[in-house]
């Protein structure tokens, strides 16, 4: 850090952040603000009223509204749950294989576990449902191959399977990128560290869990917030695969479906902008939190190395 | 590093683990590409042999091109997410090493309010952006999709960037200091090429959301001449929606160019990573 | 006020951007829609007959899926960026955008005399002062059945529902053939094809569903849970993994000529006939016992109407009007049979499926979908709720009556009906 001197007007801080700040702050932070205070509106005969806090009283006292959004909660902590505990572990065994020098192949197999992430939604939604049919029936015959076949249900009509299994498609599309970022974190490790540990008797796994892991603990706290962050406003994948009703019965319906269909309507449910947006604000506060824990208790306690 | 120390088996093990997963990563897509070029009746009837002389059928291809223009789709695509993409790298690299490299008043603030933007959904904005958009004359051009992705990608660009240029050597900088160098060619001669492996992170993750996004083309520039891959895509799936020909072709037409390019890219991609870490 | 400046801050940008430029002479219309399907019909035989007799309008049929089409629209009404007509959603929905003051009153359009007092009230304020949308088509429902199948296992169709269920059991015993075609992935297919198709024999049409909204009559009443029962009865009759089984695995499912029986709306005329390889035949929703009254689900379903804040509402009312004479009424439904049309005018249909379908009209009692009017603007929304219990039903997650009681729990909390 450069040490905070006396110095004449520092001019090129304002440089340097004025154009992100500007278009940042026109083109989401003011529309995002116009959203979020309709929270406190409501529209009584065609016009805005401001009610203070009723819509929140709304969202959390009415049973219409309050279960729907505990659903909706419980179903998110799930979904980030599952995340944490397949995506992240599998990214970075990924990443601590394909960085092993002189591992042939890399290139190839790098390159093809990240293909998934660079779909769109719209086409991993798609493919999934098609896979999983019954009425196609690639699963089921897949299944029958290595005589598992009697495990086929239809996974994704089944409310005690449907949620589990669309996180784990999410995990299937997203896991290159922790793949990639402590990849990247694990080739910046000096050679020198590497070979002192050699030096040492350190190798194979107790080099990684003794040496490299500390090393790429901030990526890894990263990659956790980006999860959390990720996971909290996620909505295509549900969206595309089970529609915005998040059927069956409601059993996928995550927090950005439930805003979705308060906010913009859906069939013949007309979009409410002001539950909308008390839900949004809601959702605003939980991730905020989330960050807030990450960035005051974890960062700041975290070691980092500057090589 | 010795070769001693690797061992056979584990090297067996890791390309056992790796390969399963790779498979597990490209069925889908394989099933789905290998499937578009049969016709109706294998599809359904043997959805996992490769086409045979006997199954194998264009149908779904004719059937989707001479529908919509998917070229034009594409370069509209394209240009929308690099002109993005060279905006949120640029200015959240400015940003980040403003935040990073300085100390001053409202620091941590002005850090704090630049990740806001990660935490809401920026489709909650849609009105008003929209609005925005009509007053400025910008519905339907490609401008106004720019100007949103640039919005959109650049919280988590400067998040991502602070974070890696905590990472680089004082000492490099202060020595350029010494040297009297100003602090713009400190960061662009500098900093700049020792971050250039998180660059790449960050050029890929703020390139995925945007060229797969739907939401914002569809209200901002749905017309003929803005229209991006992805929408063009999911009209397709609405239209075709039973005819399976035509619905695995257009799938794998809006797959296999991401394809081609992410393979061409990736190259780049994995040289500037490792090229940071080989220094 | 900070619009105001972001504009200004904005308008800057926008010469980069490359506004569309449009021929002066020439006024040009968009139509809004979600009927991505028919773009072909419009952009080959609705709209150039259209131009040909109206110099000087273009009109561009702009469809957006389906699923995105009302939740877009809404954003783009409210930004002042819809087009200029606007495809109407029949009832509460269209009605709320009359009342936010998005679409035109059209009652004195010329042409709107082509419809009769029940074709317009899906498109009225609840006094019937003002109409708003131009109907265009109602859809009808009934079963589609696989003739060959029939025939060939000796199955005459069902009149009764002991006969329905009696051929069922034939298919089922039989095994070629999955007796009926129908998932509860997309939650829609079992609410509309299913509990909204056989319920008017039930409710008895018009009947049951006014004294719905008088509050006459509740869904936990016998004649409203009743078509639940016979739903959840339809489960053992529904192919393998139905619970994941999609509205177009069903579709395919009927074509490819797996299933011999598919709960339908008339709108799958023109795709099954294009996609099916064998003979098809149609019957109604089957009655109690031989001779009862039959009801059938006659339900207008599409409209247009005009967007009020279009810059070129002349054309665009020109447009409309056309859209309310024969000569529209004729080519939209014979270009796509099984959507009818509403006007007074009989048009002559050439397909003999859809014939089937609309002679129904001369035998039975129509009504419409019990969930659309007045019942269908709350929330939770009953329709939606609908969507929901019926496919929880045909699981089996739910007793009809446990789904009729949250239905009308929800429809309580909300819904007042006027003493």
């Amino acid at each position: 850090m450069a040490a905070a001197s006396k110095r004449p007007f520092r001019w090129h801080i304002g440089v340097f952040l004025a154009p992100a700040v500007l278009v940042y702050t026109a083109i989401m932070i003011l529309p995002l603000a116009g959203t979020l205070q309709l929270s406190l509106f409501r529209n009584i005969d065609q016009s805005q009223v401001f009610v203070g806090l009723a819509n929140f009283r709304t969202l959390f006292g009415d049973p219409n509204w309050s279960v729907g959004f505990w659903n909706a909660l419980r179903n998110n902590v799930w979904f980030f749950i599952i995340h944490m505990l397949v995506q992240n572990p599998i990214g970075v065994m990924l990443a601590a294989l394909l960085s092993s020098p002189r591992l042939r192949f890399a290139a190839f197999y790098r390159t093809a576990i990240f293909v998934p992430t660079i779909l769109s939604f719209v086409i991993v939604g798609f493919a999934w449902k098609l896979i999983l049919s019954p009425l196609w029936g690639v699963a089921p015959n897949l299944m029958d191959l290595v005589g598992l076949k009697s495990l086929f249900t239809p996974w994704l009509g089944k409310e005690q399977y449907a949620l589990t299994t669309l996180s784990l498609i999410s995990v299937w599309q997203f896991v290159g990128i922790p793949m990639m970022l402590i990849y990247a974190a694990l080739l910046s490790i000096p050679e020198e560290v590497i070979e002192a540990a050699e030096c040492d008797g350190i190798t194979g796994m107790s080099q990684f869990w003794k040496i490299k892991l500390p090393l790429i603990l901030p990526s890894i706290g990263i990659i956790s917030i980006l999860t959390f962050v990720g996971n909290f406003n996620a909505f295509d994948l549900i969206y595309t695969a089970q529609g915005a009703l998040a059927g069956p019965n409601y059993s996928t319906d995550i927090l950005g479906t439930f805003l979705y269909r308060a906010f913009f309507g859906f069939q013949l449910q007309i979009g409410d902008p002001n539950m909308g947006s008390a839900i949004a604000t809601m959702m605003f506060l939980i991730i905020l939190g989330g960050v807030c824990v990450y960035l005051f208790l974890i960062q700041t306690r975290l070691r980092r190395y500057q090589f | 590093m010795s070769t001693a120390t690797r061992s056979l088996p584990r090297t067996i093990g890791a390309h056992a683990i790796l390969l399963t997963y790779t498979v597990i990563a490209l069925f889908p897509v394989i099933i789905v590409i290998m499937n578009s070029f049969k016709s109706r009746a294998g599809i359904f009837g043997a959805p996992l042999t490769p086409p045979t002389p006997k199954t194998f059928d264009l149908i779904g291809y004719t059937t989707v091109i001479g529908q919509g223009d998917f070229i034009h789709y594409f370069q509209n695509s394209l240009v929308v997410t690099v002109a993005s993409l060279f905006f949120v790298l640029l200015f959240g690299a400015m940003a980040a090493f403003a935040l990073s490299e300085y100390r001053f008043r409202g620091n941590t603030m002005m850090g704090l309010y630049l990740a806001l933007g990660i935490m809401i959904p920026i489709r909650l904005g849609t009105v008003a952006i929209l609005q925005l958009m009509v007053a400025s004359g910008l519905v339907n051009t490609l401008t106004a999709l720019i100007l949103v992705y640039t919005a959109q990608g650049l919280p988590l660009a400067v998040f991502i960037l602070s974070e890696f240029m905590k990472q680089v050597s004082d000492d490099l900088k202060n020595a350029g200091r010494i040297d009297g160098l100003s602090e713009y060619t400190i960061f662009f001669r500098l900093v700049l090429p020792l971050v250039r492996p998180s660059m790449a992170t960050v050029a890929v993750f703020t390139m995925i959301p945007i060229w797969n996004d739907l939401w914002f083309p569809l209200i901002l520039a749905p017309s003929e001449e803005t229209k991006t891959v992805t929408l063009g895509a999911q009209l397709f799936l609405g239209q075709f929606v039973t005819n399976w020909n035509a619905i695995l072709a257009a799938l794998s037409l809006a797959i296999m160019p991401v394809l081609i390019l992410y393979v061409i890219f990736s190259r780049q991609l994995i040289r500037g990573i490792t090229s940071g870490a080989v220094k | 006020m900070t619009t105001k400046l972001l504009t200004a801050l904005l308008l800057g940008t926008s010469i980069l951007g490359f506004a569309g430029v449009a021929n002066a002479a020439d006024v040009t219309l968009n139509i809004e829609s979600w009927r991505g399907d028919d773009l072909a019909i419009w952009k080959d035989k609705l709209i150039p007959a259209f131009e040909a007799k109206n110099p000087g309008i273009k009109v561009v049929f702009a469809p957006s899926a389906p699923t995105e089409y009302d939740a877009a629209l809404g954003a783009k009404l409210a930004a002042g960026s819809a087009g200029d007509l606007i495809t109407c959603r029949p009832f509460d929905k269209s009605l709320e955008l009359y009342k936010k003051g998005n679409l035109a009153d059209l009652s004195a359009l010329p042409g709107m005399e082509n419809f009769s007092p029940v074709a317009k009230s899906a498109w009225q304020t609840d006094d019937g002062k003002a109409t708003f949308c131009v109907p265009m088509a109602s859809v009808i429902h009934g079963f589609i059945y696989n003739k060959d199948a029939f025939d060939k296992l000796g199955i005459k169709v069902p009149e009764t529902r002991d006969e329905f269920f009696a051929a069922l059991d034939k298919i089922k015993a039989d095994g070629t053939y999955i007796p009926m075609a129908m998932g509860t992935k997309d939650l829609w297919e079992a609410a509309t094809m299913g509990y909204q198709n056989i319920g008017p024999n039930y409710w008895k049409g018009e009947d049951g569903r006014t004294a719905l909204i008088k509050g006459e009559q509740k869904l936990t009443d016998k004649d409203w849970v009743a078509p639940y029962e016979e739903l959840a009865k339809w489960k053992p009759y529904l192919g393998d993994g139905f619970e994941a089984q999609t509205y177009p695995d069903s579709q395919n499912l009927f074509t490819l000529g797996r299933a011999a029986i598919y709960p339908a709306g008339s709108w799958e005329i023109a795709l099954f006939n294009t996609q099916a390889q064998f003979k098809m035949g149609a019957f109604p929703p089957p009655v109690e016992k031989a001779g009862d009254t039959c009801y059938i689900s006659d339900h207008t379903d599409i409209g247009m109407g005009l967007n009020a804040a279009s810059k070129n509402a002349d054309a665009a009312k020109t447009f409309l009007s056309w859209v309310a004479s024969p000569d529209f009424a004729a080519i939209y439904a014979n270009a796509l049979p099984g959507f009818f049309s509403l006007n007074n005018t009989p048009v002559k249909m050439e397909d003999p499926l859809a014939q089937e379908f609309v002679s129904w009209r001369g035998k039975c009692k129509s009504t419409i979908r019990s969930t659309y009017q007045i019942l269908g603007r709350g929330t939770p929304n009953l329709e939606n709720e609908t969507w929901v219990e019926s496919a929880n039903v045909i699981n089996g997650t739910d007793t009809p009556e446990a789904a009729a009681k949250k239905l009308q729990d929800g429809l309580d909390s909300w819904y007042k009906p006027a003493k």
